[in-house]
């Protein structure tokens, strides 16, 4: 694409231009170019300083020590050379004023002149049009609609693709300042609220670095390389790829990040839907390293949700800090979240009961027989209704044991799965078992790391 | 990076797309969107039909990716030409339609075919000209810094700064260059290898 050589209109064959040319070359001496875009004293701007007379370029002997700014005795070559300037309104008044007078005595310059001035009515701002990220599905949609994929994406995969493409849109209107601003990252930890200090860039790195957690499960080259903590524990990976750089940092996260997500999603798609039972290790470290540390594995169809998610309510993180509206998931994809969050609910109340954090057991039931449930109903687009069996994961979640009610809005409970919202803020009506109420939304809070 | 990995990425890209993959579509979607996008609004000037080209751009490549011939330029300049054609088109469309209701003369459509594809053309050409130029351009007419600040700004001398400056106009003078009533679905000039 690049044209140093743009051939100078006096040295080679002339390209076409209007009727009007050549003919009347020379035949009147005013300007006959009208002058370019009106000069800055006129749009209320400060005039552009004219440094004061460093002797250059002007080769004619009556320059009388006042240098270029001033516009006589400037020979042609000068003259032509100025003539981008002089269409941009950048030259000095007397400069301007020389070639003026000049393009009434040399037709190919003032053919050349009235040509630039043109163009310099084709430069404009760069728009700034904010592509409606529903536009990528609707576009997408109607492609595969017309050609089947011989390789589609597994509809598990979907959401992560959507949710990393409107993050990068976003990433991609931001300016070089924008990635350094502070971000504060936030979830719930033993129940309290936790949070973090970074940067846009530094959202991005833990992004880059967890997701890598998948593209092991993959076989894909982990972005943290022989830095990486033997514990698949995503905080651990976080802290090591922040702490791996002595700088902080930049936009330059984004390639290796996007790169990242485009092959997960290219990888995921070649191994097809049935791919979504492989499993995706991941570690919470003890606290001494990797003593005491404990790891447990999901299946890569509810770990691509996850990272979906994630991706999003970072994104709602960013976009917060630099100022930018963002939108939720769209429905579909919104609902797999919060089906994903409803499914972990009652392996997490286990955990937290052994913990003592929530209520013993009331009643044990066989596996896989109904058992005392909460039913939780998530309104809005992308919401539904689930059975949370409160006593064991073993029991199914059943409409008949109902011993309470909560009702919230779906954005509203991803934020709570988030730590984006207190369990007791959280905006839900609530009818029953007050003790299975709390015990879910706390469950729920629970569910959020950095 | 190596100077012919662009075209590899270029071929690789129709690769994948004839192979029937997903995935790479919504790469090419997101690497292009916004250029087609673009092109589309300046020539149209309605979010609506530009949205609806977008649509048509792509899934005309989705649909024909070994149209796409990698000799004779980037895929980039290929989705250009697909999106200004398609938003001209367009744009002729509807303004003969407006036409034959008895709005406006046959000479009034040409003259704003004409300049709608001539500002569609020269954002592409601001964006795909050497960033010496480009940035030379920016200084001089978005922060109406005169020549020789444009030059100290860029440390280059002051005839340099006054070469870029005209260079960089006659690169953009070139979008005016195609007549209106010559695009069409052979019209590829504007877009070519050189830019």
């Amino acid at each position: 694409m690049n044209r140093p050589d743009q051939p100078d209109p006096h040295d080679g064959e002339e390209p076409g231009r209007g009727p009007r040319d050549g003919d009347r070359q020379g035949d009147h001496r005013t300007p006959r170019i009208p002058a370019p875009r009106s000069p800055v004293e006129d749009g209320g701007l400060p005039l552009p300083q004219v440094p004061g007379a460093p002797p250059h370029h002007v080769q004619d002997a009556r320059d009388n020590g006042d240098g270029g700014s001033r516009g006589d005795g400037l020979d042609h070559h000068v003259l032509k050379s100025l003539l981008g300037a002089w269409a941009l309104s950048a030259c000095s008044a007397p400069e301007a004023t020389a070639v003026e007078e000049h393009l009434g005595t040399c037709g190919p310059c003032a053919e050349e002149a009235l040509r630039l001035r043109d163009a310099v009515g084709l430069l404009h701002p760069e728009e700034s049009l904010d592509l409606d990220p529903g536009l990528r599905t609707r576009v997408l949609e109607s492609c595969l609609g017309r050609r089947p994929p011989r390789i589609p994406l597994p509809e598990w995969a979907a959401p992560y693709d959507a949710e990393t493409a409107r993050l990068d849109a976003l990433l991609r209107d931001i300016g070089d300042a924008e990635w350094h601003a502070p971000v504060r990252l936030r979830w719930f930890e033993d129940d309290v609220p936790v949070n973090r200090k970074t940067t846009v860039a530094g959202v991005i790195a833990h992004l880059l670095a967890v997701d890598g957690l998948v593209g092991a499960a993959l076989g894909l080259t982990d972005p943290l390389g022989v830095d990486a903590p033997p514990v698949p524990d995503p905080t651990r990976r976080t802290e090591t790829f922040w702490g791996a750089s002595r700088f902080p940092p930049t936009r330059a996260v984004r390639e290796p990040w996007r790169d990242q997500t485009h092959e997960l999603i290219r990888t995921v798609s070649f191994a097809g839907g049935g791919s979504g039972r492989l499993g995706v290790e991941y570690g919470v470290a003890g606290a001494r390293g990797a003593e005491g540390c404990r790891t447990f594995t999901v299946p890569l169809r509810d770990s691509m949700v996850e990272r979906a998610f994630e991706c999003w309510i970072h994104a709602e993180d960013i976009a917060e800090a630099v100022d930018y509206p963002y939108e939720p998931p769209s429905p579909r994809h919104l609902h797999h979240m919060i089906d994903l969050a409803a499914r972990m609910l009652p392996v997490t109340l286990a955990e937290r009961r052994r913990a003592g954090r929530a209520a013993p057991s009331r009643e044990l039931v066989a596996a896989g027989a109904p058992g005392r449930s909460l039913r939780l109903e998530v309104e809005g687009v992308g919401g539904g209704e689930w059975f949370i069996p409160l006593d064991s994961p073993g029991a199914s979640g059943s409409a008949e044991c109902e011993v309470a009610h909560i009702a919230l809005d779906g954005v509203e409970f991803c934020r709570l799965a988030a730590g984006h919202v207190a369990p007791e803020e959280a905006a839900a009506g609530q009818m029953g078992d007050r003790e299975a109420i709390r015990d879910v939304l706390f469950a729920a809070a629970s569910l959020s790391r950095l | 990076m190596p100077k012919d990995a662009p075209r590899r990425w270029d071929r690789r890209m129709q690769q994948r797309l004839a192979h029937g993959e997903a995935a790479a579509l919504g790469e090419l979607y997101d690497h292009f969107a916004s250029l087609v996008h673009g092109l589309a609004h300046r020539v149209l000037g309605d979010v609506a039909a530009a949205d609806r080209i977008t649509r048509e751009v792509f899934t005309h490549i989705w649909e024909n990716p070994e149209a796409y011939d990698p000799k004779q330029g980037p895929l980039r300049s290929w989705i250009a030409m697909l999106a200004h054609q398609q938003a001209v088109r367009r744009l002729r469309h509807t303004e003969s339609a407006a036409l034959a209701d008895g709005e406006g003369t046959p000479e009034d459509l040409e003259r704003k075919v004409h300049r709608a594809s001539a500002a569609a053309r020269a954002d592409y050409i601001v964006t795909a000209m050497p960033a010496p130029l480009r940035a030379a351009l920016e200084l001089a007419y978005f922060q109406r810094r005169d020549y020789r600040q444009t030059a100290a700004d860029l440390g280059v001398t002051e005839d340099e700064a006054r070469r870029r400056l005209r260079l960089g106009l006659q690169l953009l003078a070139t979008a005016h260059d195609i007549p209106a009533h010559t695009e069409g679905p052979t019209g590829t000039t504007g877009y070519g290898r050189a830019l």
